[in-house]
């Protein structure tokens, strides 16, 4: 089982404390950016209520849930605090700009 | 009833004000008073000028009586009017613009000037002294230029002035002609400490520095020392010293020596002439700190009132310097002579450095810097002259050293005496604070303030009286006051906002590295806080920052709960027309939008749009002329009316007009929460005006201005404002009071929480009474409205942002490598 590495876009298409979606068949997965240039991926999806977690304000490793005000930790996708749940987190590793996401092994 | 008696008052400083409480409160019916003060304004604190100096708080943070205060109590108060004469055998006293007021008792409070040294060119445009509002608007005029600026004194004023001409961005030299800093109230070694801390922050001090003259032609170009080095400058400020304003009492005959002679009680060589302040001499001495004075107004007013028991008795002072981050104490006599001995700390990597003064086992001195806190503690056992003998070893470490362990800051509190004192310039005690507490349930840190006094002078001891609230009030102390923002900071908004205009930031990183944010960019509570207050202070300047805008305001549509969104466009004051409603339909139509509704505010929601559609939406809307109706902002959203005279059977005025000249004049504008307006055309009151942030209902007479009602999480009816005659006069009522409401608001706060807070009496007072501070807001606003009034939809159209709303990339599997 090899991992499938897709080449999305460059890290300069998301702002810094931002956030981009790509779509992945069904799937929608926020690809994040911080402020200093870490990116991270998740499923699109906050685990209270589906939110849409992109649309979010990206603090320190965190982004909080639009709808809701939910923090989710960027790097394992769990909530914080007292919140308990947790979103698909998906690999991602970047090559100079180029952001490479990890999808799941084909089927 | 006996006939009141008439008291003029001449000066309107710190101590006849004090003066003037105490009679309130002791005899308020006695006397009918009259003030003239040569300053045109109310009564303030001056030794907080340093801090308006240095932008940490403004000229309205200071004031102590305002205009208010004189008609609750019937005061006619002459601004402006210096007194040229005392007529004793007339009993009356005549103003420099000829107004004349007779007199059964006289008070003279005509304070002190401050010291020119008379060498050439004192009198050159650019020389100041640093005594009154006057002086800190011209140094304030003067560092605009960022140019260099002098400052002949080391003392407190001189310090305290350069210190805050620093902060405003001028190259400060301070001239000193002793051997080190405030040799009066610190030993050299604690000057020197001061010194570099002064150095450390690039002020220059020269010491064992003579001013041999002020050079320049038009204006100040620079000064000369005696030594023939020249020092470039385009502001001196001198600040050597303070005479007393003897000279009106001289003329009148009064016994004056250095200062107006009193006795103890406070009287003249006239029996019916007082005189307080600066400009008394007492027992041979005069004061220029503001605790005796304050005493002196005491010992007055008890006289006044008909207690003659009181009597001024000369006490030591502390002295603190009003320079933020620097710690100084000093209290005593700490000269060397015969018998003394001293005890001295020095920690120099801490910058601390203590020094106690001690004859016959009794503190005489004091001398703290860096570390001050025990400073109330070493007073108190120099007041009371204890035997330290038993502590003496451990004396230097303070109080949490005596006996066992050592102690926290709570316990040390808890542990000082009931006569300690806490408030040293207003001279108030441990018991004094406590027993308000208790006996009159107080709660928070500014009742406090009202009922004894403590910390409303200087604020050095404000930690003091809070530590006394918390052991008071154990659980129930909730000090409010001090609620972080969020966990990134230890400060509240209202420190946040206040330091952000101080300290001029203008970035949210300049906000978080400045204010020590313990979060490297923040959280989601705190950045669209800051982003608020930056675009609300400084509006031409700033830069709205986007990623801390919640996805509303981001996307200029309000997200729902399956990721779609809604559009609001603006209907001015609920108007439409078929021509808007085609399009709206059309829109509707071309993008298959699933539902649309009226809005509470008399609008029209679109929703279940999808966020990649939006741009589009706006376009076609956009085209039709609508601009965003920004119903999801923390801003401005809607204008609320009824239809008013032009077709109701019993409006009384325009309703709907002034509804959407009100819309039209406010909107883009950001609130620290939603705001929302309604016009009723009459009492019968179809808008709602009386559940809105601001409403106004149209009468007969004119307009009835509402605000601060809520129909939200709670409900809550307006609180009338004031009635006003003219559409004009509305608009600019309203606008003042929504400024007044975006300057002061918290972040999130609505305006009926904001207005319990400051008060409903002052709102009214500074919107309605105070002409000069209401066209301030309006202005501020209309400035800011140059730059908020900018459609977000066709600035998204033209593809501002544009990354926001397409995905970044749309994966097929086979795309994988």
């Amino acid at each position: 089982m090899t991992q499938a590495w897709v080449r999305v876009g460059s890290i300069n298409d998301i702002p810094r404390r931002g956030a981009r979606c790509v779509k992945s068949g069904e799937m929608s997965i926020a690809i994040f950016r911080t402020a200093d240039d870490r990116v991270f991926a998740l499923e699109d999806k906050c685990p209270h209520k589906n939110g849409p977690l992109s649309q979010g304000i990206v603090h320190d490793g965190c982004v909080t849930c639009p709808l809701h005000n939910w923090v989710i930790s960027l790097e394992t996708g769990t909530a914080q605090g007292a919140d308990e749940g947790q979103t698909m987190s998906i690999p991602v590793r970047l090559d100079g700009d180029e952001i490479i996401l990890g999808l799941g092994p084909a089927k | 009833m006996t006939e009141k008696q008439k008291l003029v008052v001449i000066g309107n400083g710190m101590a006849p004000g004090r003066m003037l409480e105490h009679l309130f409160e002791t005899a308020p019916d006695a006397y009918d008073v009259t003030i003239f003060n040569a300053e045109p304004r109310v009564n303030y604190d001056r030794i907080m000028l340093s801090p308006v100096l240095s932008g940490e708080k403004s000229f309205e943070d200071i004031i102590i009586h305002g205009d208010g205060w004189y008609v609750d109590h019937g005061v006619m108060l002459y601004k402006g009017h210096k007194v040229v004469e005392i007529d004793r055998e007339a009993k009356t006293v005549r103003s420099e613009h000829g107004e004349v007021a007779a007199y059964d008792k006289l008070v003279i409070a005509t304070g002190s000037a401050p010291f020119i040294i008379p060498v050439p060119g004192h009198k050159l445009p650019g020389v100041l002294t640093y005594r009154d509002l006057d002086d800190v608007d011209a140094m304030l005029l003067a560092a605009q230029s960022r140019g260099k600026a002098v400052v002949i004194g080391g003392g407190l004023l001189g310090l305290e002035a350069a210190a805050g001409l620093k902060e405003r961005g001028m190259d400060v030299t301070v001239i000193h002609l002793m051997p080190s800093l405030m040799e009066r109230q610190l030993d050299p070694a604690a000057g020197y400490l001061l010194e570099q801390e002064l150095v450390s922050r690039g002020i220059k001090v020269i010491t064992k520095a003579s001013t041999k003259q002020i050079l320049g032609e038009a204006r100040v170009e620079g000064i000369e020392l005696e030594d023939g080095t020249i020092i470039p400058a385009t502001l001196v400020v001198m600040a050597v010293g303070i005479r007393p304003s003897a000279a009106l009492a001289k003329e009148a005959g009064l016994s004056v020596n250095r200062g107006i002679v009193v006795s103890d009680h406070m009287q003249t060589s006239d029996p019916d002439i007082y005189s307080v302040g600066e400009c008394v001499e007492v027992n041979g001495n005069v004061y220029g700190l503001v605790a005796p004075l304050y005493q002196m107004a005491e010992v007055a007013a008890a006289h006044l009132s008909g207690d003659t028991g009181k009597r001024f008795v000369e006490t030591s002072t502390a002295t603190k310097l009003k320079v933020t981050g620097i710690n100084l104490y000093s209290v005593g006599d700490f000269a060397e002579a015969e018998g003394r001995e001293e005890i001295v700390l020095r920690d120099a990597a801490a910058g601390v450095y203590k020094r106690l003064v001690l004859k016959d086992n009794k503190i005489l001195g004091v001398v703290l810097y860096g570390e001050t806190a025990d400073g109330a503690w070493f007073f108190d056992h120099l007041k009371k002259q204890i035997d330290i003998s038993e502590m003496r070893e451990s004396l230097i470490f303070g109080q949490a050293y005596q006996g066992g362990s050592p102690m926290d800051p709570m316990a040390a509190v808890a542990a000082l005496p009931d006569d300690a004192e806490i408030c040293g310039c207003n001279g108030v005690c441990k018991g004094k604070i406590t027993t308000a507490i208790t006996s009159k349930g107080l709660t928070g840190l500014d009742e406090v303030r009202a009922h004894t006094k403590a910390s409303a002078s200087c604020g050095t001891c404000t930690g003091l009286v809070e530590q006394l609230l918390a052991l008071t009030l154990g659980d129930a102390y909730n000090p409010a006051a001090v609620t972080p923002m969020c966990g990134c900071t230890g400060l509240g908004h209202d420190d946040v906002r206040r330091l952000i205009k101080a300290k001029e930031l203008k970035t949210i990183p300049a906000v978080m590295q400045e204010l020590e944010w313990k979060t490297s960019c923040g959280c989601a509570k705190c950045r669209p806080a800051l982003n608020y207050y930056l675009v609300c202070d400084w509006p031409d300047e700033y830069a709205d920052d986007y990623q801390s805008r919640f996805i509303n305001e981001r996307v200029h549509a309000n997200i729902q709960k399956d990721g779609t969104y809604s559009v609001v466009p603006r209907m001015w004051g609920g108007m439409t027309s078929s021509t808007e409603l085609r399009a709206i339909a059309d829109v509707v139509d071309k993008f298959d939008i699933p539902a649309v509704k009226c809005t509470g505010g008399q609008r029209i929601d679109m929703l279940g749009i999808k966020k990649e559609d939006l741009p589009a939406v706006w376009a076609d809307l956009g085209k039709a002329g609508f601009v965003s109706g920004q119903a999801y902002a923390k801003g401005l959203r809607t204008v609320k009316t009824c239809v008013g005279t032009d077709w109701c059977r019993f409006g009384t005025q325009d309703s709907t007009g002034l509804g959407i000249k009100l819309e039209k004049f406010m909107w883009g504008s950001w609130t620290p929460a939603k705001l929302k307006l309604a016009v009723s055309g009459c009492p019968r009151n179809c808008a709602e005006a009386t559940c809105k942030d601001i409403g106004v209902i149209c009468v007969d007479s004119g307009y009835e201005i509402h605000f601060a009602g809520a129909a939200g999480l709670d409900i809550k009816g307006t609180e009338i404002l004031g009635n006003v005659k003219t559409e004009d006069e509305v608009m600019e009522h309203v606008v003042a009071l929504a400024q007044m409401y975006r300057e002061q608001g918290r972040y999130l706060e609505r305006i009926y929480k904001w207005a319990k807070r400051i008060g409903l009496d002052e709102i009214r007072d500074q919107i309605m009474q105070q002409h000069d501070k209401r066209k301030g807001y309006y202005e501020r606003f209309v400035f800011s409205q140059k730059f908020a009034q900018v459609d977000p939809w066709s600035e998204r159209v033209s593809g501002k942002d544009k990354h926001e709303f397409n995905p970044m990339a749309t994966l097929s599997l086979e795309a994988a490598e």
